[in-house]
């Protein structure tokens, strides 16, 4: 799908000439309507044996019963060994207990910051907690002044959010993904912790549709910190103008008390249930996760990998930028695995929305957060009742 | 009766498509508002249940819905007039004896009903930008602060009304002007030697003539802007709080989006009411006019 369709045709004539029995078909998706199309594949049954899967769609497709289970092949496997991969993004890829997917590439989101700005309001080092965090953003604040901010949160991208509320102790959805557990007070500490960065004029109230272009609006410093994921490293690189390429860097996020933990996004790569050829399509799996091959897959993509040998190569390793992502793969959690999840977290932000906009306090937009996801989870609850007796 | 025959035959080819592609459809949405067909049905069709009326109560229970709704009568209630204002405005400027270059204006008003709306959207999205938009630079210049048009929600639906004025008028503009240029002339002339002044002219001469136009467009306008959809899927996705979410877009969210095609079906068929409600209304009220 994406940047990813186009690049792993330059690693496939590798894998044939390996295996000259198995010739690879690829057909190529946009992200933006890659999820409708799988969907509408499996209710036309056409699916093929083998895909890249946004994982957190795995729960999904695996409701839908159309994903194989994987653990015998991965305990055959001796490329696939789930210690070599970073614990939070190996986790993403079970359902019920069982393994539907291989971690292809990991996505997190860490701290991009100007630090030249940083150190001029009198920071030399990127926050690691809340508190620090907090003062960094009011003294950058006082640094550039009323018609600049110190971070940018987009309104409409639930990622940052989500990963403060991840770094609590409280589960987002209770009782194995039946309740919404938005009211828990660590929940509410996030959610004031993330508004509290508009109140106190930090963050402006925008949608990204209202910031004309990320990186020039980076470069002149109207915004010092920002969250985002590994393809803005190239990007970063790419757009911004050469004078400026020795203020910026990346940190991981912070959390409540010292380095905080951060969302487990990626791809993964499934295995169809209406495949015909599973043995085929489990070799092509296990050369794509060759530690080599990843790096290389990285060098034409930009996308990071999930196992931890990977990283020790030259390319990876010597990458300033790269390394706040390796630190931050150690501590990333998943998001609940249910299939409603997506529509759960644009509830979420859409609720967060109310409260920066001052409609709503804190306990009432928890609470009212909680009713409509109990809702959303309504079927499921049925569902689930209904499997226990058999 | 042979003949009856024949003539199904003629319209038979007809009615088949009509049925296949129309109605069928229809039926099957109907169908499915009573279920809560959604991603688990679409799995193992033993997770689909019939539950009745249900959708509709709970759709009508949903605070989101309402004000989909408000935000769709809004939109209506002041777009619609805007826009037939608008286009009969114009059509009158460009049926003026005092115009000139009519082919030029007709074809530059038209013009944006033929464009692309993603086009336009990603134009007017820069016109509209809070800190480099031309349309607050121009404010500026007149001393208005900076207003932040499509993330404020006071703001957000005026922009999107204003943005489906400028798109369609248009196309009404051109049918007003067709039926301008029926009027017959003598009917005017009868009126100047009366002593009627311009604007009397336009009340008592032009407007009645225009009158089963201004009904059809009307009604062609007001049930095309209820389908409220693009110009906020574009400009907004509903945002900012909600404020340009319109029934459609609601129902687009459920069904496309969220997959629930049942609670989607449901707000069709409450859409398709409303619509067909609305319609009935106009003719009804000017059904009684003509009779007075």
């Amino acid at each position: 799908m994406g940047r990813e369709g186009e690049v792993i045709e330059q690693l496939l004539p590798e894998f044939e000439r390996r295996n000259p029995d198995i010739h690879v078909q690829i057909q190529q998706l946009p992200w933006t309507a890659a999820h409708e199309k799988l969907l509408t594949a499996f209710a036309g049954d056409a699916l093929p044996d083998l895909c890249q899967l946004g994982n957190t769609w795995v729960p999904e497709f695996a409701a839908l019963d159309a994903l194989t289970d994987l653990d015998s092949l991965v305990a055959r496997s001796s490329v696939v060994r789930a210690e070599d991969y970073f614990p939070g993004i190996w986790e993403t890829n079970f359902v019920d207990g069982r393994m539907k997917g291989i971690p292809w590439y990991v996505d997190t989101r860490v701290l991009f910051f100007r630090s030249d700005l940083l150190s001029k309001a009198g920071f030399q080092t990127p926050p690691r907690s809340w508190d620090e965090w907090q003062r960094a953003l009011a003294a950058v604040k006082k640094e550039v002044g009323p018609a600049r901010y110190a971070i940018l949160l987009p309104l409409n991208e639930f990622e940052p959010l989500l990963a403060l509320g991840l770094q609590q102790e409280e589960p987002l959805l209770r009782d194995d993904g039946r309740w919404g557990g938005f009211s828990s007070p660590g929940f509410r500490r996030a959610l004031d912790f993330y508004t509290q960065m508009f109140r106190n004029g930090w963050a402006p109230s925008l949608t990204d549709a209202g910031i004309s272009n990320v990186w020039t609006e980076f470069a002149q410093g109207y915004f010092s910190f920002y969250i985002s994921g590994p393809w803005n490293i190239e990007e970063f690189k790419r757009r911004l103008p050469a004078e400026r390429q020795h203020d910026w860097m990346t940190a991981p996020l912070p959390g409540p008390h010292g380095p905080g933990a951060s969302t487990a996004g990626g791809s993964s790569l499934v295995i169809f249930r209406s495949s015909r050829h599973v043995p085929a399509a489990w070799r092509l799996i296990e050369y794509l996760s060759e530690p080599v091959v990843q790096v290389r897959f990285h060098e034409l993509s930009g996308n990071l990998p999930p196992r931890r040998t990977a990283w020790q190569y030259k390319r990876l390793a010597g990458d300033v930028y790269a390394r706040a992502f390796l630190d931050q793969l150690e501590r990333v959690r998943p998001a609940p695995a249910v299939p409603e999840w997506e529509r759960i977290a644009n509830e979420m932000q859409l609720t967060a929305e109310l409260v920066v906009h001052g409609k709503m306090n804190i306990e009432e937009a928890t609470r009212e957060l909680d009713r409509r996801v109990d809702a959303i989870l309504a079927k499921r609850r049925w569902m689930l009742a209904r499997r226990k007796p058999s | 009766m042979r003949l009856s025959a024949i003539a199904w035959g003629f319209v038979a080819p007809a009615l088949l498509v009509i049925g296949m592609f129309f109605l069928l459809p229809v039926a099957t949405a109907a169908v499915l508002s009573l279920t809560d067909f959604d991603i688990y049905a679409l799995a193992d069709l033993r997770n689909l249940r019939f539950v009745g009326f249900e959708n509709y109560a709970r759709v009508l229970q949903t605070p989101l819905f309402w004000q989909a709704l408000g935000n769709t009568f809004y939109f209506v209630v002041v777009g619609v007039p805007l826009s037939i204002m608008v286009s009969l405005g114009s059509a009158l400027l460009l049926h003026s004896r005092l115009a000139r270059f009519k082919p030029l204006f007709r074809t530059a008003l038209f013009a944006p009903v033929v464009t692309t709306l993603v086009a336009v959207a990603v134009v007017w999205r820069y016109l509209f930008q809070t800190r480099y938009g031309m349309v607050n630079y121009a404010l500026g210049q007149i001393g208005v602060h900076p207003i932040d048009w499509l993330g404020d929600p006071r703001t957000a639906m005026p922009t999107i009304i204003l943005l489906a004025v400028w798109k369609n008028f248009g196309y009404n503009m051109v049918i007003f002007l067709a039926n301008l240029q029926a009027i017959p002339e003598e009917v005017y002339e009868a009126a100047r030697i009366d002593g009627a002044s311009t604007f009397q002219q336009f009340v008592h001469v032009t407007l009645p003539m225009l009158a089963p136009t201004l009904l059809l467009v009307g009604i062609i306008t007001t049930a095309g802007y209820f389908q409220l959809f693009a110009e906020p899927y574009v400009m907004t996705q509903g945002g900012p709080l909600r404020s340009t979410v319109s029934v459609l877009y609601f129902m687009y969210e459920e069904g496309f989006k969220w997959w629930n095609f049942g609670t989607a079906s449901t707000v069709a068929m409450l859409l398709f009411v409303l619509i067909f409600a609305v319609t009935w209304g106009f003719t009804r009220v000017t059904k009684n006019e003509a009779g007075a």
